[in-house]
């Protein structure tokens, strides 16, 4: 064969072996095919600890709760929203209480309307929870200035 | 004086040649595929939602978005709650406001683009709502489809984006029928529910399993037989989404209607 034939062959080849030199250093020891087989499993193993190393934020932990704040605890396990946790209106409690020292607390009329705005949903638990129409019960007023969450009932009015 | 013929068939049979060994060293290992039949692993998470317990408060969601760090006023989330609303004329009436990160506190039902439909109380015969998240398929067609290996499945059945290694070409996205996949707003990655791994694997329950006041979601290990989620998907009636698809999604929901799709 001619030269100006084999040599795009020969530079061809050459690519070839350079990008597979290329792969062997670039590509890391822990990528290939896993467990679950190369159709499922072909990925960097050295991933799954990257996301267990993820950053934890809520504690969701009644118990680390109510170690300091035993009388706010108390209160809201006697009402119905004891079903609530602490975190679900006071934030996420990671590092709390050194930092923050004070956690962001959810009293938005908003918030409560998530479940007190009343939806008469015949096949869903949201019409058996007591219910206002947002439109006409005191808009414009925070529900915080009459209701206490945490003794929700008519007699905790404040 | 080799003819253009010659040259393209001796061409083809080199790529041919060279590829060959390449792939029986990369592609085929037998072990690997026997090895994943059986499945080493002690963990098989599911999750398991019911929907006659949510209320649409979508307290799930603005945890998940807090504990996964979703840019928080962007319209994506890892999980959602939709409503479904079905009137006496028959028709079906759904929406999912901002993924339900504010919950439903009005009985319109949002059309997008600023438009609302009313929905007078007396019209509606059922309605409910249903969280949704990734089902974590026995089968997930979005780690089918990616290309470089960045989304994958641990051998305990969660799947996985590897952000270091996705290129971002949008596959997954399209190829996942449940439409839980989306970009990353500040990373421009693939994101994804994983069932809070971070979490789970800490013995920790995930972020909106333990937000929801109602107990209306609950995850746990289908290899446990003691576990009380197995035995719900073991001895209750479940439903699972899009069934037809094959993709065996292992989420399943107590009071599934045919209108979910």
């Amino acid at each position: 064969m001619k030269n100006h034939v084999l040599r795009p062959l020969y530079t061809v080849i050459g690519l070839v072996v350079i990008v597979l030199i290329v792969r062997v250093f670039y590509v890391p020891k822990d990528f290939g095919v896993h467990e679950r087989g190369y159709m499922y499993g072909w990925y960097r193993e050295s991933n799954i600890e990257d996301w267990k190393k993820f950053g934890v934020k809520y504690k969701f932990d009644g118990d680390y709760c109510s170690g300091c704040h035993p009388l706010n605890h108390e209160n809201i396990m006697s009402s119905p929203h004891a079903i609530i946790p602490c975190e679900d209106c006071h934030g996420p409690a990671l590092g709390h209480p050194d930092n923050p020292a004070k956690l962001a607390v959810e009293r938005s009329r908003q918030h409560c309307l998530r479940c007190h705005a009343r939806l008469p949903y015949p096949t869903s638990d949201r019409a058996n929870i007591r219910g206002v129409n947002p439109d006409k019960h005191n808009p414009d007023v925070e529900c915080v200035m009459c209701h206490n969450p945490h003794k929700p009932s008519l007699e905790g009015l404040k | 004086m080799i003819n253009r013929r010659d040259f393209l068939k001796n061409t083809a049979i080199g790529i041919a040649g060279i590829t060959l060994p390449l792939a029986a060293f990369e592609i085929i290992r037998p072990e690997k595929i026997l090895a994943n039949m059986s499945g080493t692993s002690k963990t098989r998470w599911v999750f398991l939602v019911d929907t006659y317990k949510c209320v649409g408060c979508g307290l799930c969601v603005k945890a998940c978005k807090n504990e996964n760090e979703i840019p928080y006023d962007a319209n994506v989330t890892r999980t959602w709650v939709e409503r479904y609303v079905i009137t006496k004329d028959g028709k079906l009436h759904a929406d999912t406001p901002k993924g339900a990160r504010d919950g439903f506190t009005t009985s319109r039902i949002e059309l997008g683009q600023g438009k609302y439909e009313e929905i007078r109380d007396e019209d509606i015969i059922k309605a409910f709502f249903v969280p949704k998240l990734c089902n974590q398929c026995e089968n997930p067609p979005c780690v089918q489809v990616c290309p470089v290996g960045a989304t994958y499945q641990v051998p305990d059945g969660v799947v996985l984006v590897d952000r270091k290694w996705c290129i971002g070409c949008g596959y997954c996205i399209m190829g996942c029928p449940y439409g839980v996949r989306f970009f990353h707003p500040k990373y421009h990655t693939a994101e994804k529910c994983n069932f809070c791994y971070h979490r789970i694997t800490k013995g920790l329950k995930t972020a909106c399993v333990s937000a929801c006041p109602f107990g209306a979601r609950q995850i746990g290990n289908l290899k446990d037989p003691g576990d009380p989620v197995t035995k719900v998907i073991m001895t209750e009636r479940v439903g699972i989404l899009k069934e037809e698809y094959g993709t065996k999604p292992q989420v399943f929901y107590l009071g599934l209607d045919r209108e979910v799709k």
